[in-house]
């Protein structure tokens, strides 16, 4: 009987050893995953007791996010507070104890729990672990200037619309406000979801959880003039002194697509006849745009659109899925026209109607551009991760995405843009003892008397050190240069001044 | 004995890690053990010597990891280690001249195994939990009778095999009578009372025994192939096993799935395979080295215990998050030595009933250990059943101690014929 005795101990071996194998199976391989799911509840818990990083504002005191700490059945439980009111909601995002996250707290949430393990913290980290001692996350310090950024929302007023203010130099952002805005305390309160549901902008249908600033798309009006004048200019053909005569209208397919409606020149509608390239700009004539449109070409505007990075996500530390690329979109898609000449309308993209979207964000990298000598930044907003003793973990260095433009050409543009706040559409924005460079947008929506109120600019226009991009949506005759450039203005002096 | 104080040690250093308050259970539990010990070396001096104190120390972690559970739990699991304890003694004192004269019994045995496989069915006194009808209650106190059924079968299997099996081998159908009424009727009880867990390692332990007393791989063949056609139809015809082996095939749906817990549609995660996927994320949870014992992650952030029945079924996913990789290895190293010694003891004994005895009762424990954390790690489907000498639960604990006084008899009785020889 020996011989199966010896069998059936050794099968008895296998089957423990196979549990030996499951377990450690379960406890390195599969563990990552397991962790990740939704429904872990002992991860729910192990995230309560971790002491999430801070998320603080450029000037390190303005407290963004924290958390109070209380003690429950034994546990030591951390709840995230934010304190500012929603200021930045969108782009800081929420934490819940369900482990749902946005914005930057999903983005940075392995700083913020302190789970980027590397080499030199691992055993430091697993000794934590056994001693039973709580994980602190690193604390977070951003660009955000929180007086700008409430400045920003002030003035927007519950209208919808987006603020974005970033250094043309660096890249870094100053504000990032989206409007309307909620406070993310709600999101953990008994039908806290359900208020910010019901919380709407003046627009109507707005969601305040949507970042305006990055996923918000807008019809560009006629700051995309700076697009197609970026990309005559660049060729050569054109110079800021290029002469043009202005009938009032433009030629499309064989009708005649009028300037906006003036009521007191003959016709009803703009007519400036001889004009320089440079006037054109400053009084946002859309008929010597359209001229130029049809003479470059759609081909020739979508490329320098695509380079100044449209048709790609800005990049940006909150999480790509909270971003929008710009560009021309059908069927609520992006599309990239197999055949511009044919399928896009070269004369109407020039001044920026025909299927063009774009970000606040993304117009605020054109203004930046052109503010640095044709250099386009890498907008961030992170400025440097802490450890908790204060070490610092990791510091943004600036980085420049391409040059887009010539400089020559951005110089030329900068030139032609401090025109439009001395004598043109922009005025509002003028700013006394700073030369301020801009350019208005009036995009019309077909909503009647309604429009989306678009203004960029930088200033000081020598020496740019603050570039502002603002839209304002749907608003009764809200013409760019009204609604939107007294906006800019407070910004662009709060940053200045600061 | 030196093992004696080190297991002592060991049992101190991981309770004071808890509390120093809870250092009593550690003194309480080494005068027990140290009772046990004397009880043996009077009783059995020949036996072998690592036995006890493994099982000394597996019962110690299990008391352990049940006091950090629930410190209640843990005071009731002492008084049933006492009372294993004294089963344990009172069964090497009275046997400890010749336990064969069990053989002779064995009907009684076979037909008490089915008889305690059948009292949870009682109405009265049989109490259903968690969809399995195998405890029985006298007033506040519980029982599962299997528990002890299964010692009473591996007797009755061992007599009854050592007796017919030469005739077993040759394969006439008469001889196989008893041997498949009694097996029939267990199988049958166990079926009816839901509790697979135990009808699995009855099987296995049947299968284990046939395959050492007859050598004829072809039996084993036929009735694992039985086995399988068997529950593949039980799969489609009992919701309760069907459940199971969808948990055990796909503990997360995509989608939601009707609950019959709430009659709500949930995701299976969070309804029928939801102890199975906690418990797995417990384990996943205590990584390479574990939280620590007693700081592991054990209740929700309003108190309630993530994992149901923790202490008992799932015992092991406790331990292996507060152990992690390296302390839930050990223990199933325990185990592999522990089931060693027992298949040495059955090598050395020198006549059929007791290599068959001790054979069947050191499968059953590797088997019984297989079937809870294979369950537990997705290796077989979840059925439950204790985790020897860990789980949490009195009838284990004392037909456990039966176990090793039975595996001492026969080996203290090996070494003296060794000796006299």
């Amino acid at each position: 009987m020996n011989k199966q005795l010896l069998h059936v101990s050794m099968v008895s071996m296998v089957l423990l050893a196979i549990l030996i194998g499951a377990t450690t199976y379960w406890q390195s391989w599969a563990s990552a995953d397991l962790t990740n799911r939704q429904d872990n509840q002992i991860e729910a818990v192990a995230q309560l007791s971790v002491d999430r990083g801070k998320i603080l504002g450029a000037d390190g005191k303005t407290v963004f996010a924290t958390n109070t700490v209380s003690h429950k059945h034994g546990l030591t439980i951390y709840t995230r507070r934010y304190p500012q009111n929603g200021l930045a909601a969108q782009t800081i995002g929420y934490s819940t104890s369900g482990g749902t996250r946005t914005g930057l707290e999903q983005s940075l949430d392995d700083y913020l729990t302190g789970a980027n393990t590397n080499l030199s913290n691992v055993m430091s980290q697993q000794l934590d672990r056994l001693g039973g001692q709580t994980v602190h996350g690193d604390n977070v310090v951003l660009t955000l200037e929180a007086a700008a950024q409430r400045l920003a929302l002030r003035d927007l007023a519950g209208r919808c619309g987006a603020v974005v203010a970033l250094n043309p130099r660096t890249g870094a952002v100053y504000a990032l406000a989206s409007s309307p805005t909620y406070n993310q305390n709600l999101i953990e309160q008994p039908k806290g979801y359900g208020k910010i549901g019901k919380i709407k902008g003046s627009c109507g249908d707005a969601s305040a959880l949507v970042n305006n600033a990055t996923a918000g798309l807008y019809p560009p009006g006629s700051t995309f003039k700076l697009v197609t004048a970026s990309a005559a200019l660049d060729s050569g053909a054109y110079t800021p002194s290029s002469t043009f005569y202005d009938p009032g209208y433009c030629t499309e397919y064989g009708q005649k697509v009028y300037n906006s409606s003036a009521p007191d020149s003959p016709g009803g509608h703009e007519a400036f006849g001889n004009v320089t390239f440079a006037q054109a700009l400053e009084h946002s004539i859309n008929a010597v745009f359209c001229n130029i449109g049809q003479h470059i070409g759609a081909a020739k505007i979508l490329e320098y659109a695509r380079r100044y990075g449209f048709y790609h996500l800005p990049p940006l530390d909150t999480p790509p899925t909270e971003s929008l690329a710009s560009g021309l979109y059908k069927n609520g898609k992006l599309w990239w026209p197999k055949d511009p000449a044919t399928q896009v309308d070269a004369g109407r993209l020039a001044f920026g109607q025909f299927n063009m979207v774009t970000s606040p964000l993304q117009m605020a990298l054109v203004a930046a551009t052109i503010a640095n000598h044709g250099a386009e930044p890498k907008p961030y907003l992170v400025q440097r991760i802490e450890a908790p003793d204060g070490s610092i973990v990791s510091s943004t260095t600036p980085q420049i995405l391409g040059h887009p433009i010539k400089p020559q050409t951005a110089s030329e543009l900068n030139q032609m843009m401090q025109l439009v706040v001395q004598g043109g559409t922009g005025t509002a924005a003028q700013i006394p003892g700073v030369q301020v460079a801009g350019k208005t947008g009036t995009a019309e929506l077909g909503l009647g008397s309604l429009y989306d109120g678009w203004f960029v600019c930088f200033a000081p226009a020598s020496n740019p050190r603050v570039v502002v991009a603002v839209v304002v949506e749907k608003q009764p005759n809200g013409f760019g240069g009204s609604v939107a450039a007294p906006i800019a203005k407070d910004v662009l002096e709060k940053l200045l001044s600061g | 004995m030196l093992t004696a104080v080190g297991f002592g040690s060991v049992y101190i250093a991981l309770k004071s890690q808890i509390s120093t308050g809870s250092l009593g259970y550690a003194v309480f539990f080494f005068g027990l053990y140290l009772a046990a010990h004397l009880v043996a070396r009077v009783a059995v001096p020949l036996a072998d010597p690592y036995l006890l104190p493994m099982a000394a120390l597996l019962t110690a972690i299990g008391l352990t990891e049940i006091y950090r559970l629930g410190p209640g739990d843990a005071f009731r699991q002492a008084l049933w280690i006492v009372i294993g304890v004294a089963v344990f003694a009172a069964t090497l004192l009275w046997l400890r001249r010749d336990y064969r004269v069990l053989e002779r019994y064995k009907y009684v045995f076979g037909v008490t195994a089915i008889f305690l496989l059948f009292l949870p069915a009682l109405p009265g006194i049989g109490e259903t939990i968690n969809g399995s009808r195998l405890w029985i209650h006298f007033g506040s106190l519980q029982f599962q009778p299997g528990e002890l059924g299964k010692v009473a079968l591996v007797v009755f299997l061992a007599a009854y095999l050592r007796e017919r099996r030469e005739v077993l081998a040759q394969g006439r159908l008469k001889d196989w009578g008893p041997l498949l009424a009694i097996w029939g009727g267990a199988m049958l009880v166990l079926f009816a009372t839901n509790d697979l867990g135990s009808a699995l390692l009855y099987y296995g332990i049947f299968l284990a025994l046939l395959y050492v007393a007859t050598n004829r791989l072809s039996f084993v063949a036929v009735a694992l192939g039985l086995f399988l056609v068997g529950s593949f139809g039980l799969s489609y015809t009992t919701p309760h096993v069907q459940e199971r082996v969808q948990n055990w095939l796909h503990p997360w749906s995509a989608n939601r799935i009707y609950c019959p817990f709430n009659g709500h549609m949930e995701f299976r995660q969070d309804c029928q395979s939801y102890q199975e996927v906690q418990s797995l994320y417990s384990i996943a949870h205590g990584g390479f080295g574990g939280t620590g014992l007693g700081s592991g992650i054990v209740t929700n952030a309003s108190g309630n215990q993530i994992v149901p029945d923790y202490n008992t079924d799932f015992i092991y996913s406790a331990l292996a998050q507060e152990l992690g990789l390296i302390g839930a290895a050990a223990l199933l190293l325990l185990y592999m030595g522990f089931v060693l010694r027992g298949f040495r003891i059955a090598l050395a004994a020198s006549d059929g009933f007791s290599k068959l005895l001790a054979a069947g009762l050191s499968f059953g424990f590797a088997f019984q250990t297989f079937v809870i954390v294979g369950g537990i790690t997705r290796v077989i489907p979840l059925t439950g059943i204790t985790l020897p000498f860990v789980s949490y639960g009195g009838s284990s604990i004392v037909s456990n101690f039966l176990l090793v006084a039975g595996l001492l008899l026969i080996s203290n009785r090996a070494n003296r014929e060794r000796a006299a020889a």
